[in-house]
Parts: structure tokens; sequence; C-alpha cells
């Protein structure tokens, strides 16, 4: 078998494990289905009527917003998984297997593509269920913001693959996710406009990656001006995975078990 | 092949200051079970995850199979089986999905990996639990199934590091039996464990190690008789007729006999007849006996008295502490 194809296999079994996990774990199908519902509707009705989105109904301004944060944080499973198998001393029967060096975290980090589709399904239905609408949208806009969160997703997954291998345990993974990134997700356009904010915040929420690609999305699926947000949220994501799988392939290769 | 399937030499290995190999050497001839005995923290699996190809060691080199461990890494993987204390099993997946994870990250035909899984589980009496996610298993079929991962691609060479710890008896004795079977086929085993009787049980050779060094080796029978013969034990039913039977005994003993612990002992040259004359001669000047027996050293006797030795050695273990200072 050619590299290439050793590769592929492996990536292929890899990925196959872990999808196969998520029917078997109730609390990640939960994670993946009723959490982003619940977010939807509590920011639609508790916070909706009083955040102030001129020009857009407050769903239409946070579909985007959520989706984005979602999709994000779909790869934190990936972080989870990690640890778990880096503390039970899977990764170390992996690593003494005669596999690719890369199939563990490509598996992964597919399978968490796999899984943001799936969260994509529930979020449209919920968010078309609560009142979002795309303004102004071709089928062409709409697909490129879906491309453009997956890949988003696919980013993240890296990052948090990262974070799980540097992890003693699952715990530690979701301590890290949530002081440390999921706040990011807040300081941003996600789920308000940045110009409500104060002076020092509305700069930092400026410069946040989440809110190039909220906007981006925002800019495909609502109509407004797109400016360069688009081509500057896949660069983000391009950057972002270009920067993060090197370091997290390098990290698998000498990780050990506690 | 007559060459040997594990060759280690001057292996050092260092985490930050702390010496956990410093220029260990042992081989492992073909086809025998070579047994890495040492107390926690001796440095027994830093030798295993080198020679797993899961860690780079300092110093040293260490060849599996003709392969080196760092330069022909990738080759190596393909001839190794590795199990143990982690028993390193997916929880979620079954115990077949399992086996035919495994058997196809050794890149096996999918048919041949379910093949193999299938007959794994029968050999391995897990063939009922075959369907049941792993989480659902007892500790001694998790290390079960654990071992089976290892022999999915009929590795030449299994490293076993600690595969009984943390089993009930009834686990572990049912792990050796298993174990036992795998090296009468032929697989050379690298076996690390903290249980003197495991090493008694299973090894050919036995290497002690502590601190990160090698101090002693030999088969099981070289390293007991390193600490002497055999020897009687008689508990007396009146302990102050010790000094009529120590006299009584002399005679038949190797050295002079000892009174201890209410026990009075008595090395013997061989132990054919022993018990019988020893019986004999405490009768004849009427010392009753509550209790005779004889026995060999046993590992522990060997162990104790080794680790004894380098406890005695201060300086050595105050070492790290110095490292570190430094």
């Amino acid at each position: 078998m050619s590299s290439l194809a050793m590769s592929a296999s492996d990536t292929f079994v890899l990925a196959k494990r872990n999808l196969a996990r998520i029917p078997r774990q109730p609390d990640l199908l939960i994670a993946y289905t009723v959490q982003p519902v619940m977010f939807v509707l509590l920011f639609v009705f508790v916070f909706g009527g009083a955040i102030q989105t001129p020009g857009f109904e407050y769903v239409d301004f946070l579909m985007p917003g959520i989706i984005v944060q979602s999709i994000a944080f779909g790869g934190f499973v990936t972080a989870l998984g990690l640890a778990e198998d880096v503390k039970k001393g899977l990764i170390d029967r992996f690593r003494s297997l005669p596999m690719s060096r890369g199939a563990v975290l490509l598996g992964r980090t597919f399978s968490d593509v796999a899984l943001n589709c799936l969260s994509l399904v529930v979020l449209f239905a919920v968010g078309f269920a609560a009142g979002f609408n795309f303004i102004d949208a071709s089928v062409v806009d709409v697909v490129a913001g879906i491309v453009l969160c997956l890949f988003l997703g696919y980013a993240f997954s890296w990052i948090f693959a990262l974070v799980g291998l540097y992890s003693s345990s699952p715990e530690t993974a979701n301590a890290i996710g949530f002081t440390l990134i999921f706040p990011l997700t807040f300081a941003s356009s996600v789920f308000v406009p940045v110009e409500s904010m104060p002076d020092g915040l509305r700069q930092f929420a400026e410069a946040n990656p989440f809110t190039t690609i909220s906007d981006a999305v925002r800019s495909l699926w609502l109509g407004t001006p797109a400016h360069t947000d688009v081509w500057m949220a896949f660069v983000w994501c391009f950057a972002l995975t270009a920067i993060f799988a090197p370091l997290a392939v390098a990290r698998y290769r000498t990780v050990a078990a506690k | 092949m007559d060459q040997d399937a594990i060759v280690v030499e001057g292996l050092e290995k260092s985490y930050g200051s702390v010496k956990a190999l410093c220029g260990v050497d042992f081989s492992a001839r073909t086809g025998t079970v070579l047994g890495l005995l040492g107390p926690n923290g001796a440095g027994k699996t830093t030798a295993v995850r080198i020679l797993a190809t899961l860690l780079q060691p300092d110093g040293g080199s260490a060849r599996v199979v003709g392969l080196d461990v760092v330069k022909e890494a990738a080759a190596l993987r393909a001839k190794i089986g590795l199990a143990g204390q982690y028993a390193a099993v997916d929880e979620n997946l079954t115990g077949f999905e399992n086996l035919e994870m495994v058997g196809r990250l050794y890149h096996l035909k999918r048919q041949e990996a379910r093949t193999r899984a299938n007959e794994l589980l029968e050999r391995f009496d897990l063939v009922e639990a075959a369907k049941r996610p792993a989480k659902t298993y007892s500790g001694g079929m998790r290390r079960r199934l654990d071992l089976a991962a290892a022999l999915v691609f009929r590795p030449p060479v299994l490293y076993l590091d600690e595969p009984t710890t943390g089993l009930d008896p009834v686990s572990r004795l049912s792990m050796w039996e298993t174990i036992e079977a795998r090296t009468a086929a032929g697989t050379t085993v690298l076996l690390t464990t903290q249980y003197l009787d495991e090493a008694d049980r299973l090894a050919d050779h036995i290497v002690v190690i502590d601190h990160g060094t090698v101090i002693a080796e030999g088969t099981s029978d070289e390293l007991k008789d390193s600490v002497g013969g055999e020897r009687i034990e008689v508990r007396l039913e009146d302990d102050s007729e010790a000094d009529q039977a120590i006299a009584a005994l002399a005679e038949m003993a190797d050295e002079r006999p000892t009174f201890e612990d209410h026990l009075v002992r008595v090395p013997v040259r061989s132990r054919r007849g022993a018990i019988a004359a020893a019986v004999r001669r405490l009768d004849d000047v009427d010392v009753g006996i509550d209790d005779i027996s004889i026995r060999r050293p046993t590992l522990d006797d060997v162990f104790i008295a080794l680790t004894g030795h380098a406890a005695e050695e201060e300086p050595a273990a105050a070492q790290p502490t110095e490292e570190i200072a430094a």
C-alpha cells in the first residue's frame, strides 16, 4: 500500500471509530443537538427584545453568529476525546502501531466536520422555526456561508486537538476550552453589534476573528456590505489551520500517557 | 533464529533532572520471557516505552529483532505488540470493534481483520462479550482484550507492562495462563512486573532494576541461590527448648542453626529426607514440634536482600535532590 493510501485508510478507520461512539454517548449527542437549540431559543426570546440590531430582526442578526459559534465549538469533542485517549493509554497503542502519524488527528478533525454538518441541520431547523430568513442571498451565497462555517469548525478542531493533547484529563480540556476560548466568542459580533461596546472592548472585538467571520457570514446570508470580510474570513480559517495543525501533530508525536 | 530478539546496551533516559535509566544493559533470547523486575519508579516502564518506540532514549542503544528502536522505528512497529496496565482499549467500542479497528490499523484487509478479531475473541474467552461496549467489561476482561489487541498482527515480540497490576487473584491467574499459552507459541516476551511470584512463574530470565540500574540478573533459581540454599524451619511447642533443638539439629545443618521469631532455622544442603531426619533427631531428645517445613528462598527474599543492600547506599538515593539543587 502506498503511504498516501495507508494514511487515507488509517484516517477513515479512526474517523469511523469517533463517529461510532456518538450514539453510545447520549451526552455527546445532546451537545450536538439540544445545546445549540437552547442557545438559539435563549438569545432570541430572552435577550432578543433587549438587544438593538438596527436594520435587522434580532433573529436574523443572531443566526449567522450563533451558527459560527456553535460550529467553532463543534471541535470541542476532539479536545475531550484526545485528552481521554491520552489518559487511557490509547494514544500509546496508536503510536506503537505501524500506522500513519497524522491519522489519529486527521480522523478526529474529519469526524468533527461530519458532526458539524449534523449541528448545522439542527441549527437551521430551529432558526427557521424561530423566524430566521435569508435576505438577498443567492444559492451560491448560502453555500459559501456554510462552507465558511465548516472551514472555521475545521480550523478550530485543530486548536482543540492541541488543547486535548496538552490536557492531563478531559476535565482540564474542558476548563481550558470554557475559560480561554469560549469568552472570546462573546467579545465579538457573534451576539451583538460591536458598535454597542465600550471603547477598548470594541477595538478588541473588531480585531477578533469571530467578528470577521460572523460579519462575513452575515454579508453572505443577509446582504450586508461585504467589504473584505469574506476573503479575510477564509484567510483567518486557513491561517488558524496552518498554524495549529502542525503544532498538534508535533505534540502528538511526543505525547505520553500520564 | 539463534540471535537475541531484544538487545539493550547502556540505555539512558532522564526526565528533567530525574534519571529514569542510568545505563541499563539486558537482552532476551528469541522465544523466551524476560522479566524486568523492580519497585514502582525503578525505570521499567521507561524501558518498555523506549523499546515500543514511544520514547527516545538520551543515550545507549536498543535493537529489537535486529531493528534499531530509533532509526528503524517505523519498520519495528510492525514487529511488536504492546499491552499493559493501562488496558488501552476504546471503552465506547465493543470488543469486536476494538480488535477489528486495530487489525485495520495494521492494514489487514477488512475481511481479514474481522476473521482475526473473531479468532482472538474466541481464544481470549470474550465471545459472549464481543458485542458489548468495553466499558461494561470487568478489569480482567479489559486486560484480556488489551492483550488480544496486542496480538492481532502476530508480533514476534510482545511487551507486557505490568499486565496484572490491579487485578483480583482469579483474573491474575487466568492472565498468567493466557500469557503462558502465548510464550509456548514461541513469542519473545518482555514482561515488567513488581510481583515476584509473577516473574517467578512466567520469566525464563530475570533482570532486577532499581533506581534506573540493573542490580541483579539471572534465572529465578540463580537469583534464589545467590541469597542461600534451602532451610528447614521448625516451630517448637516450647521455645525454652530452643537450645536443645539447635544442638540436636547442628549435625545435619550446613551452617549453625539459628533461633529467631519463634522459629529454629536450619540451613541444609539437600532437601532429600531432611524433614524426616529433623523430626527423628528432635524426637530423640524429646523436643516437641508444633510445625515443621522446608522452604527455598523466594524471590521476595532475593528482593529484600538486593534492595536492602541498595538502601545502605544513602548518597545514591539522595542524588536526585542534589541534582535539582545544582
